[in-house]
C-alpha cells in the first residue's frame, strides 16, 4: 500500500504512514467520520422522504397544467376550483383534454385504531392523465364505491392489503357506506396521510356527500403534442376571468408544493434543521479530528518547514489523510446509516431510505469537510516560525 | 549580496530578542560575523547565551527582527516565505532534539531530505542514495527500523543523514555530538570537514563537546547574546 501510494503521490505517503502508525488513533478518527456520516445521512434521509412522500403523488398523475385555488399550496390543501374554468380552458386550441380532481382525506376506523387515507377521486375514464399502473386499475374501478387502496399504507395489515384482487376483494364502511377494495397499487405512508386510495369522481361525490362535481379541488390539463407548456400557462392567465387561481405547469405546481413542504411547513423546516445541524456536528467532528491530528504531529512538520518543504505539501498530507480517513470513515458509516433508515421506515412507515445520490452527496461532503478541516487546522504551522514549534 | 563571494553567511548589526513590552528580552546584541565557504565553525557559550537563537536566524528557520543577516547572497530581513523556503532547501539543519518523524522509517526520515527537492520520480535511486548516507554514519543495519526501536545515537545519526543527503551548501548543526559516542561524533565532525573541503560545504555549529574544537577553523564564544570571543 505505501508504495502503491508513493507512486500515486510522488512522494513517501506521510499521511499513511501517520494513520497507521497509531492504530488506536487512526480507529478512534474513522470512528469520528463514520459516526458524522451516520448522523448526516440519516438525517438526510428522514429530510428526503418529505420530498419523496411529496413527489409520490404527482407521480399517480399524467398532467402538463394544473389549476388550483390561490390557498392550494399542496394538493391537499386549499379551496376548490369551478369547474368551469377547465370548459374555459378547454377553449384554447392547445388544451387538448382536461380533468378535474377530487382531494379528501377519508379516516378508516378500524378495531385496531384509525388510519388516514389520502383519497382522490377522478375520471377513470380519462385514461391519459394517470401513471399507466393506475391507469390500468382505475379503468376498472366503474363501479360505485370501488377503490383502489395503497399496499404500502402505515397502520394497515400488509398481509391483508396483499390478499386483496378484483375476485377477493376487502370492504370496510365509511359514512355509512360500503366501500370495496379491489386492487391496490405501490404508494407509500407520507406526513398528510397513511396511504392513498383512488376511486371514480362518481364514487368519491357519493362518499363525501359535501362536495359536489362543480368544485373539484384541482383541474389537470394536458396540452397537444409539440405545444409550449409555458405560453398555454400565460394564454390561460390572461383567458380565464378568475384571477386568484393558480395556473401553473404540473412541474411547477410540484416543485412549489416541495418547496412549500419543506420551508413553510414545520415538519420540513424541522427536518431542514435537523440536516443542518447534523452537517455542523459532522463537520466539527471531523475539525477535531484532522486538528488533533495536526496538533499530534506539529513538531514534526516543523521539520519539515525547517528542511525547506512548503505549505503546499502540508496541505498535500492532511488532505491525503483526509481523503483516507472519508473512505475508511464512509463505508461503516453508511452500512450503520442503511440499517438506522431501514428500521425508522419500518417502524414509521415513511419512505426513509439510503439512496446512491445521498451517499455520492455525503461521500463529497466528508471529503471537502475533511479537506477544509485540516487547512484550517495547518494554518497555525504556516504562520509560525519552525523554531518556535519545536 | 555578501560582500565577498567567499562569506556565505554575513551578519550585521543583528539584534533580537523575545516578548514585547516589559516582558521583553533581548537575546542578541549586534552581532557581526562572516562565515567563509567551506569552513567549519563552532558557536560556544553558556547555556542561554544566544547561540542557538543566533544559529536559527541565519539558518532561516526564524524571522530577523533587527539589523542584516545574509545567507548564500541572500537577505533574510524581510525575506519572502519562498525565499526561506529555497534557502532552506540548499541547507540542512541537525537539531539538538533530532526531530525525526516517528511514523517514518530512519530510510523515510532520510529519504525526505531528497524528496525536499521535488517530485520522487526515481523512488529507487532516493533509496538507494538514502541508504548510502545511513551506511556513512553506520547504520545501513536499521534502515526499516522506526526512531522508537533507535537508540539516542542512532538517531542522531540518522537526523545527521538526513541534513546531508541532499548535498547541502550550509549546514547548521545544533550539538549535533551530545547524544553520540566519541566514535560516532568524531565520524560526524570529520564527514562534515570532509564536505567542507571536497564540496566547500560551510558548518555551523553550535557544541559543548571539547572534542570537536580542534577540528574546527573558526571558535566564536557567546555571552549574554554578544560576542565575546573570536579564534
Amino acid at each position: 500500500m505505501t508504495r502503491l501510494l508513493e507512486r500515486l503521490l510522488g512522494r513517501l505517503p506521510i499521511g499513511w504512514l501517520q494513520l497507521t502508525h497509531n492504530r488506536a488513533r487512526l480507529y478512534a478518527a474513522i470512528a469520528g467520520v463514520s459516526f458524522a456520516n451516520v448522523l448526516v445521512i440519516v438525517q438526510l434521509g428522514i429530510a428526503g422522504s418529505m420530498t419523496t412522500a411529496t413527489l409520490r403523488q404527482y407521480q399517480f398523475f399524467n398532467a402538463d397544467i394544473m389549476i388550483s385555488a390561490d390557498d392550494a399550496n399542496s394538493l391537499s390543501e386549499g379551496g376548490n376550483v369551478a369547474r368551469q374554468w377547465m370548459y374555459q380552458a378547454l377553449a384554447d386550441p392547445d388544451v387538448s383534454a382536461g380533468m378535474p380532481l377530487y382531494v379528501a382525506n377519508l379516516i378508516w376506523d378500524r378495531p385496531e385504531g384509525q388510519v388516514s387515507l389520502q383519497a382522490f377521486g377522478a375520471d377513470p375514464g380519462l385514461r391519459g392523465f394517470y401513471e399507466p399502473v393506475l391507469a390500468d386499475k382505475l379503468g376498472r374501478a366503474t363501479l360505485l364505491n370501488a377503490a383502489i387502496i395503497d399496499r404500502k399504507s402505515r397502520n394497515l395489515d400488509a398481509g391483508e392489503l396483499a390478499g386483496i384482487r378484483p375476485h377477493s376483494p376487502l370492504t370496510f364502511e365509511y359514512g355509512g357506506k360500503t366501500i370495496t377494495l379491489y386492487d391496490t397499487i405501490s404508494g407509500g405512508g407520507g406526513f398528510v396521510a397513511d396511504g392513498f386510495l383512488f376511486m371514480s369522481d362518481q364514487s368519491f361525490l357519493n362518499l363525501f356527500a359535501n362536495r359536489t362535481s362543480g368544485a373539484p379541488d384541482h383541474i389537470l390539463l394536458k396540452v397537444s403534442q409539440g405545444a409550449d407548456v409555458a405560453a398555454v400557462v400565460a394564454r390561460l392567465r390572461g383567458a380565464i376571468a378568475d384571477k386568484s387561481l393558480r395556473i401553473r405547469s404540473y412541474s411547477t405546481a410540484r416543485d412549489e408544493e416541495l418547496r412549500y413542504q419543506n420551508t413553510q411547513r414545520p415538519t420540513g423546516l424541522i427536518f431542514g434543521f435537523g440536516v443542518v445541524i447534523g452537517i455542523l456536528v459532522g463537520i466539527v467532528i471531523v475539525y477535531q479530528v484532522l486538528s488533533t491530528d495536526v496538533a499530534a504531529h506539529l513538531r514534526e512538520y516543523a521539520t519539515f518547514k525547517a528542511m525547506g518543504y512548503g505549505h503546499r505539501f502540508f496541505l498535500g498530507i492532511v488532505l491525503e489523510e483526509a481523503m483516507i480517513l472519508a473512505m475508511f470513515g464512509f463505508l461503516p458509516g453508511v452500512i450503520v446509516a442503511t440499517g438506522l433508515l431501514n428500521l425508522l421506515n419500518a417502524k414509521t412507515g415513511l419512505p426513509i431510505a439510503m439512496t446512491g445520490e445521498m451517499a455520492i452527496m455525503v461521500f463529497v461532503g466528508t471529503v471537502a469537510a475533511c479537506a477544509l478541516s485540516g487547512a484550517i487546522a495547518t494554518r497555525r504551522l504556516t504562520a509560525a516560525d519552525p523554531a518556535d514549534l519545536f | 549580496m555578501a560582500d565577498t563571494q567567499d562569506d556565505v553567511i554575513v551578519t550585521q548589526g543583528l539584534n533580537h530578542w523575545f516578548g514585547t513590552g516589559e516582558a521583553r528580552k533581548q537575546a542578541l546584541f549586534d552581532i557581526n560575523l562572516r562565515f567563509r565557504r567551506g569552513s567549519l565553525s563552532v558557536l560556544m557559550g553558556p547555556s542561554g547565551s544566544g547561540k542557538t537563537t543566533y544559529l536559527t536566524l541565519i539558518g532561516c528557520l526564524r524571522d530577523v527582527m533587527d539589523g542584516s543577516a545574509q545567507l548564500l547572497g541572500h537577505e533574510l530581513h524581510g525575506a519572502s516565505r519562498a525565499t526561506n523556503e529555497r534557502l532552506r532547501k540548499r541547507s540542512g539543519f541537525i537539531f539538538q532534539a533530532h526531530n525525526l518523524h516517528e511514523s517514518l522509517t530512519a530510510l523515510q526520515n532520510v529519504m525526505m531530505g531528497l524528496q525536499v527537492h521535488g517530485r520522487v520520480r526515481d523512488a529507487g535511486h532516493y533509496r538507494a542514495a538514502a541508504a548510502h548516507m545511513l551506511g556513512l554514519v553506520g547504520l545501513d543495519h536499521r534502515l526499516d527500523y522506526l526512531p522508537q526501536n533507535l537508540s539516542g545515537g542512532q538517531k542522531q545519526r540518522v537526523a545527521v543523514a538526513r541534513a546531508l543527503v541532499g548535498n547541502p551548501e550550509v549546514v547548521f548543526a545544533d550539538e549535533p555530538t551530545a547524544a553520540l559516542d566519541r566514535e560516532s561524533g568524531m565520524n560526524v565532525v570529520h564527514m562534515l570537514k570532509e564536505l567542507g573541503r571536497q564540496r566547500g560545504t560551510t558548518t555551523v555549529m553550535v557544541t559543548h563537546d571539547g572534542r570537536i574544537l580542534e577540528q574546527a577553523d573558526r571558535i566564536i564564544t557567546l555571552e549574554d547574546g554578544r560576542v565575546v570571543s573570536e579564534k
